[in-house]
């Protein structure tokens, strides 16, 4: 090999590690300002998990919380609500929860939830986010066994937060991570089985 | 064989044809950076353009990302800045590069231009270069000013009281052009709110405008060197420059170089010492703005130092001001006040270089003199330097042109 | 060259006279005292956490601080945090808040207790030190005693169980007419729980917490510094070696 092609090598390899280098340091330098743009400390703190006191809450009776700046309804279902949810299985999209976005595991079952008397879902319609407002009333003439209907595009979900056929909306409503702390108290943004 | 003027040195094909065929992609390539051919003895003191430009583009990034989390109100910026440092992940390097990359923007463009007096990189046909740089130093300045209101601290809020009521100085127009700057009676988040338009948008899109008109101006005519001989008077067959070497690769491998070795000095500041002492980040900015108590020291930030220095030399409020206005403006017409034939300081006579040093001196002693109180012995210094620092300029055409130069080189003196 | 070595020659000058900083000096005479605080000695910092909470944090706040950024420093558990040094607040992710309301603390004290999250690095490490250390008698003030690094404080001696009460002696000095208190030293009136040098120790830990709550990141900052350096050689190695090999060619 000439001392040419010897420098040419040289300069090859250099060139290359110069620029393998600066990529890597150019990736490196990436990294705080995309860090940055997560949620900050106070941002977790403001979205810390939230405590709802539900020893107060009678059968039928529902409270709005926020948690993360998003609205989550807490129902205690009564026997009746409960007893009438078998019921609207054929007219339901997905009776059982398949779909493995809306709800954590320990809510995949018939009545959503960790404890059948309590009903944890976050009030935003599935189609495109408006707040779904209460139809708890049963009426058999219509064959509505009580739920939420939505007024922006007419959605309608039942006391488990399950999605009628013939709707917009296309998926239950979500259950948000929560569990029992106490037998009344509920925290909102903390799975079961969680520390 | 037949050549089609416009067919010349494009690729044969691919992407890159296709953008050429519609984008003056490649041809701008190498007007620009393969086939501008500056000199090949360049040495240290030419390396603060590129830096400066780099410095450029971390205060622009750096800022971007702070303008996410920052809130240009009175009552939220301050901590809206502590959320940066303390709640948003990694915020606390953001603003560091930041505030330092301010420091660092003033001693790289200091140095820059000191090096267009050292080789006189002002002097004809670069006189337009000079005053475009300069416009780019007005505006880095009002940049920097601005931008240091918007943590609103103690320092913050009194210096730019200080410095905005100098404006009152102005006859007859003054304190109603102090109100129409301020938008109100007293600095007020109304002021807060429009520092940061104009620090956000307004002074950075000058800025590039006129860093952008800069280069082009400098590739207009071709950089300078340290022996000031234009290059392009000696070409070869080729229509190549003999002193001439491509800016890439050869430039720009070397400006590598040198912008690591800056990144390490910038680097060593962010992580080990962010405040400098005082002077990068000023302690009594890490008090809230309070407009009920004045800090006991009110000093400008130290780039301002220099000029503060002049005003205060000044027993006179509105000459204060206007010899400190001179004193930021008479570099302006370094290219007519310099009467010597020749450029570089290598082949000056004696007495060029003894005046560039005392003006150097009295730069940095006036500089040191800006962050001092007030006292009897330091304003009777500001007065002596202030007038060595004029004298530079006013008394220029004169020593300059009895000056004893030597005989310029033909070819650039480059020792490989 | 010339030109560089006489330039740069007196810019180092000039940087070291612009190094110099002058010790802060108080009333004529009075000197701060070095605080030589260790800000990686965690068990210090525990100390001062400690001390802070219990003593300053009934009428300061810190409110940029979260207790779950102390706790991670600090090597605290959350237990420890909640059980220590939590009083008014639930929550670790919370900020350092102060029971008392402002406006009553303004017409308590004249002036609202400030916010500490940020004093240290305003005044610096020194200042606090001898700050608390710097109280003494005063039988004209509201309170009973001054302070020698803040005349006229609103403050009063919170640490006085442990420190017990000094008095200040002064000289005076008469010149141009102009008569002048100077400054002599302390003396110890009242004993305290604490001797001197236990009393400088319990300062000490308190300021090293005043000082790390300034800048949490600090450490952190330092080591990560560290790591970009080392980076950093190793480019400007590479880059160097392709610079003196691409210039082979320029005569």
């Amino acid at each position: 090999m000439t001392e040419d092609d010897v420098d040419r090598k040289r300069r090859h390899f250099l060139t290359v590690a110069t620029v393998v280098t600066g990529v890597a340091g150019v990736g490196l330098a990436a990294i705080p300002f995309l860090s940055s743009l997560k949620p900050s400390a106070r941002a977790q703190a403001l979205g810390a998990p939230v405590e709802v006191p539900i020893g107060s809450l009678q059968p039928g009776e529902m409270v709005r919380i926020l948690w993360r700046g998003r609205l989550v309804f807490v129902l205690r279902r009564t026997e009746e609500m409960l007893a009438r949810l078998p019921d609207n299985t054929g007219d339901l999209k997905d009776p059982n929860s398949e779909e493995k976005g809306q709800q954590p595991m320990y809510a995949a079952n018939d009545h959503r939830s960790v404890k059948p008397e309590y009903l944890v879902v976050e009030g935003s319609c599935t189609h495109l986010g408006c707040a779904p407002l209460e139809d708890f009333e049963i009426r058999p003439a219509e064959d509505w066994n009580g739920g939420f209907f939505c007024p922006c595009h007419g959605s309608k979900f039942d006391l488990a937060g399950r999605v009628y056929n013939g709707v917009p909306a296309p998926t239950n409503l979500r259950v948000p991570p929560h569990r029992f702390v106490r037998d009344d108290l509920i925290l909102i943004g903390q799975d079961t089985g969680a520390a | 064989m037949v050549r089609i003027e416009a067919e010349v040195g494009k690729p044969k094909g691919g992407l890159l044809r296709w953008i050429d065929d519609r984008f003056p992609l490649s041809e701008t390539m190498r007007y620009h950076v393969t086939e501008y051919y500056a000199s090949k003895n360049f040495n240290f003191w030419y390396v603060f353009g590129v830096l400066a430009m780099v410095v450029l583009v971390i205060q622009i990034v750096s800022g971007i990302f702070l303008t996410m989390n920052y809130k240009p109100s009175a009552a939220e910026a301050f901590a809206s800045v502590e959320y940066i440092m303390r709640d948003v992940e990694m915020g606390w390097l953001i603003r560091y590069m930041h505030s330092t990359g301010a420091s660092f923007f003033f001693i790289v463009v200091y140095l820059h231009m000191f090096r267009a007096m050292l080789y006189g990189s002002y002097k004809k046909p670069r006189e337009l270069l000079w005053i475009i740089g300069m416009l780019i130093f007005f505006v880095l300045m009002a940049e920097g000013f601005a931008g240091y209101l918007l943590p609103w601290g103690q320092m913050s809020y009194w210096g730019a009281q200080v410095i905005i009521s100098l404006f009152g100085a102005i006859p007859v127009v003054g304190e109603a052009l102090v109100e129409y700057i301020r938008g109100d009676y007293s600095i007020s988040d109304i002021t807060l709110n429009r520092f940061f338009a104009l620090h956000v948008i307004v002074l950075p899109l000058a800025l590039i405008g006129l860093v952008f008109v800069h280069i082009v101006a400098l590739h207009e005519v071709g950089s300078s060197n340290p022996d000031g001989i234009e290059i392009k008077e000696h070409k070869g067959p080729n229509g190549i420059p003999l002193d001439g070497i491509a800016f890439h690769p050869y430039h720009t491998s070397k400006d590598l170089v040198a912008i690591i070795v800056f990144l390490m000095l910038f680097s060593g500041v962010i992580f080990f010492a962010p405040e400098m002492g005082g002077y990068f980040l000023e302690h009594a900015n890490f008090e809230p703005a309070n407009i009920l108590a004045t800090p006991e020291h009110i000093a400008p930030v130290w780039y301002f130092t220099p000029f503060y220095a002049v005003l205060r030399a000044v027993p006179d409020k509105l000459w204060g001001a206007i010899l400190m206005s001179g004193a930021v403006l008479l570099p302006i017409f370094l290219p007519w006040l310099d009467r010597s034939r020749v450029k570089s300081i290598r082949y000056r006579g004696w007495f060029y270089k003894a005046a560039l040093t005392l003006f150097a001196v009295s730069f940095v002693v006036l500089g040191w003199l800006g962050t001092q109180p007030a006292d009897r012995v330091f304003v009777l210094a500001a007065r002596i330097f202030s007038v060595i620092y004029f004298a530079f300029f006013l008394l220029m055409p004169y020593y300059t042109s009895i000056d004893k130069t030597k005989p310029v080189p033909e070819r650039v003196v480059y020792h490989g | 060259m010339v030109e560089l070595n006489l330039v740069s020659r007196f810019i180092v000058l000039a940087t070291c006279l612009i190094a110099t900083q002058s010790f802060a000096s108080g009333a004529s005479g009075f000197q701060l005292q070095e605080a030589n605080i260790e800000p990686e000695n965690i068990a210090s910092l525990q100390r001062g956490a400690r001390n802070f909470m219990n003593y300053c944090s009934g009428c300061h706040s810190a409110q940029y601080v979260r207790y779950k950024t102390i706790g991670k420093y600090l090597e605290l558990s959350e237990e420890q945090l909640i059980d220590n040094l939590m009083f008014n607040a639930e929550r670790t992710f919370e900020t350092i808040k102060v029971a008392m309301p402002a406006d009553s603390a303004a017409r308590w004290f004249g002036k609202t207790p400030p916010d500490l999250s940020l004093r240290a690095r305003a005044k610096g490490a020194d200042y606090v030190f001898s700050f608390l250390k710097g109280f003494y008698l005063d039988p004209n003030s509201p309170t009973g005693v001054d302070n020698m690094v803040l005349s006229s404080t609103s403050m009063p001696h919170i640490l006085w169980e442990m420190q017990g009460f000094q008095a200040a002696n002064f000289t005076e000095h008469t010149a141009d007419g102009v008569t002048s208190l100077e400054f002599e030293g302390f003396e110890q009136v009242t004993a305290g729980t604490m001797n001197a040098g236990e009393y400088d120790d319990f300062v000490r830990d308190t300021v090293n917490f005043l000082a790390y709550i300034t800048e949490p990141i600090r450490s952190y900052r330092r080591k990560l510094g560290v790591w970009v350096m080392m980076f950093l050689v190793f480019f400007l190695i590479i880059a160097s070696m392709l610079k003196r090999q691409i210039w082979k060619d320029v005569s």
